[in-house]
């Protein structure tokens, strides 16, 4: 039983290793620069569902507060290269790492709070941040950020005639993002958020320190989606509040990872890979027909997947699992039968 | 000091407005413990009926707030049928996540059939009017809505504390089984419930558009509100709700006035963060 569920591990990986040589040759292989920008979003929504999903899916805390973090890498990136003219690298730095300090911050109260009031306080703390932003004059307040027009190139992470480079860069920062949520997964901390997860007070009884580990999960998760909001200001060439730090962006969030399942490595992935494609090609093919065509369908869509299969495309795909090897054990049986008679 | 008790006024009559959102969303809260992200869409909804039987019929908002209600009650009702329903058992997030699908889908057919314009329903009966007490101005629309809210959540408050429906709701909210067991009807106490909770804002919708526009975005703002009022308040408690609504009314109109407009929703948000760090369960909440 063990040797063959090892060889099932082994096809999971020589798979993985494959789609790891094929992805980076998609863009030479489809020269649409609309699909191009379809799988650039796709890989960003997967790394920026996967920062919510550490805190979301493996700890458990439905943040609603995700677009804050989002908004405040992309202010980062934007402020180096609009109001300093230099290259947006220690921008992002410098907000990735604010976001995970206001993340400490506001989660240190948030974490009080259970559920459905967790929820809605990160809602307030949304509002409060886009409120700010908008009248906050250092920021250009409601205006926005507006790229000028650079020497392109890696140096300053911005092209303007072709999107191959986007794609590598937002390749490598899902591959980073998936890096660390796969390493969490694995490594004792992860065991932490479960723990802190399926039940709190068991939790703290044996000895882990709850806030800690939830505060630890909510920096590292603030960090990777302020590098995520880093890559879409520097993709888009324009921040503004409502853009980056609105509720709809938060359930973006949170959408792709119900959608594709929480609290599993690729769950985010499905969630974008199918969730994208469907919003941008609807747009694309309704949007014409006048306002919100494509949005209703989008809804409708949300609609029957959650009430559908609560537990997202990976409750999906284990439902089709258990499904065939139902079958499989009802042929066995009746196999047995037979030999019986 | 007249400039105080003015705002202090503008601030308590849009609270009974926001007291009558919020105790529908607590209602299904405290019953359901499910989370209606597309009760401002309800609201918006109910402002549009009212304002095309005001623009094409020439009904008055003071009439057609009954057809609005009703109308959400229906809506509500068709919406836990169809959505909620099926939600009940599974994750807590997921009954959020469908109402937030049902929120972009009843706001984009809005977009689509009433295009995105701001639109005000002139020349009601009670527009213009005011009622002057000394120095202080009560603009008459906006006071009837007040009053006609506040009279609702009172008339639901009663219905669940002294009817016998009321009592199958709150056993239902205690305990689902027991309840059945009882021989009460869950699935239609629920279904009645949130239509209730509909008609809530339904009512609300339908007395407002005689003084605020109406938009399909307009509804986001009030669901805020209201989610906050309710957690402030405390789990499915109306009276709480009502207090919250109240203060956050007057703290918006008061933030507004003395801080600067852009503000006043900075403070209300991060006066409920406040509060909910000393209260995690609300004010009254248990």
């Amino acid at each position: 039983m063990n040797i063959t569920k090892l060889k099932k591990q082994d096809i999971y990986w020589y798979l993985f290793i494959i789609i790891l040589i094929i992805i980076p040759l998609i863009p030479f292989v489809a020269n649409n620069s609309f699909f191009q920008h379809i799988l650039i979003l796709v890989l960003l929504f997967a790394g920026m569902s996967q920062s919510w999903n550490i805190i979301g899916g493996y700890a458990g805390q439905v943040s609603f507060g995700h677009s804050v973090f989002f908004g405040i890498g992309a202010y980062g990136a934007g402020m180096a290269v609009v109001k300093y003219g230099i290259a947006p690298w220690p921008g992002i730095l410098i907000g990735a790492i604010s976001a995970s300090v206001v993340a400490v911050i506001i989660g240190y109260p948030c974490f009080k709070l259970k559920g459905h009031y967790f929820a809605i306080a990160t809602f307030a703390i949304v509002e409060i941040f886009n409120r700010l932003f908008m009248v906050w004059y250092w920021v250009e307040g409601a205006l926005g950020l507006d790229y000028p027009m650079v020497e392109v190139g890696w140096k300053n992470f911005i092209w303007y005639n072709t999107k191959i480079p986007y794609y590598y860069g937002a390749l490598i920062l899902f591959i980073v993002i998936f890096g660390v949520v796969r390493w969490i997964e694995k490594n004792r901390f992860g065991y932490y958020l479960a723990a802190v997860r399926e039940d709190q007070e068991a939790a703290e009884s044996i000895g882990i320190n709850s806030t800690m580990v939830k505060l630890t999960a909510m920096a590292i998760s603030a960090f990777l989606a302020a590098l995520c909001g880093a890559f879409f200001v520097q993709y888009n060439f324009r921040v503004d509040p409502p853009m980056v730090m609105s509720l709809s962006m938060s359930m973006t969030f949170v959408l792709v990872t119900i959608l594709g399942g929480a609290g599993t490595i690729l769950g985010p992935l499905m969630g974008a890979l199918i969730l994208i494609p469907l919003q941008e090609y609807s747009r694309a093919l309704w949007g014409g027909f006048g306002g919100g065509i494509d949005l209703i369908i989008f809804g409708i869509i949300i609609v029957v997947v959650v009430v559908r299969q609560p537990k997202g495309i990976m409750g999906i795909i284990s439902d089709i699992k258990k499904y065939s090897q139902r079958n499989k054990k009802i042929n066995f049986d009746t196999r047995k039968e037979k030999e019986g008679e | 000091m007249t400039m105080f008790f003015q705002v202090a006024i503008d601030g308590l009559l849009m609270g009974m407005v926001y007291a009558l959102v919020a105790s529908g969303l607590s209602l299904i809260w405290g019953v359901m413990d499910v989370i209606n992200f597309a009760h401002g869409e309800f609201l918006m909804v109910a402002m549009y009926v009212s304002y095309w039987l005001g623009f094409l019929m020439k009904v008055d908002p003071i009439v057609s707030w009954i057809a609005s209600g009703a109308f959400c009650f229906i809506l509500g009702a068709i919406t836990y049928r169809l959505i909620i329903r099926q939600c009940l058992g599974g994750p807590a997030l997921s009954a959020l996540l469908a109402t937030f699908g049902l929120s972009m889908i009843l706001k984009n057919i809005c977009l689509n059939r009433f295009s995105p314009n701001y639109r005000l329903l002139t020349g009601t009966l009670l527009d213009g009017k005011k009622i002057l007490l000394g120095d202080l101005i009560f603009p008459l629309p906006q006071l009837i809505t007040g009053l006609s809210a506040l009279a609702i959540v009172f008339i639901i408050f009663y219905i669940i504390k002294r009817t016998r429906l009321g009592w199958a709701i709150q056993a239902t909210a205690m305990d689902k089984e027991a309840a059945e067991l009882m021989g009460i009807k869950t699935d239609w106490i629920f279904a009645f419930v949130f239509g209730l909770g509909g008609a809530c804002v339904g009512i609300a919708g339908g007395l407002m558009p005689s003084y605020l526009a109406v938009h399909p975005e307009v509804g986001g703002l009030f669901s805020l509100i209201a989610f906050i009022a309710v957690a402030m308040g405390g789990f499915g408690s109306i009276p709480g709700a009502l207090l919250a609504a109240l203060f956050i009314g007057l703290i918006e109109a008061f933030g507004g006035f003395y801080i600067a407009p852009v503000f006043k929703y900075v403070v209300v948000f991060g006066l409920y963060i406040v509060v909910v760090m000393f209260k995690p369960k609300g004010l009254f909440g248990w």
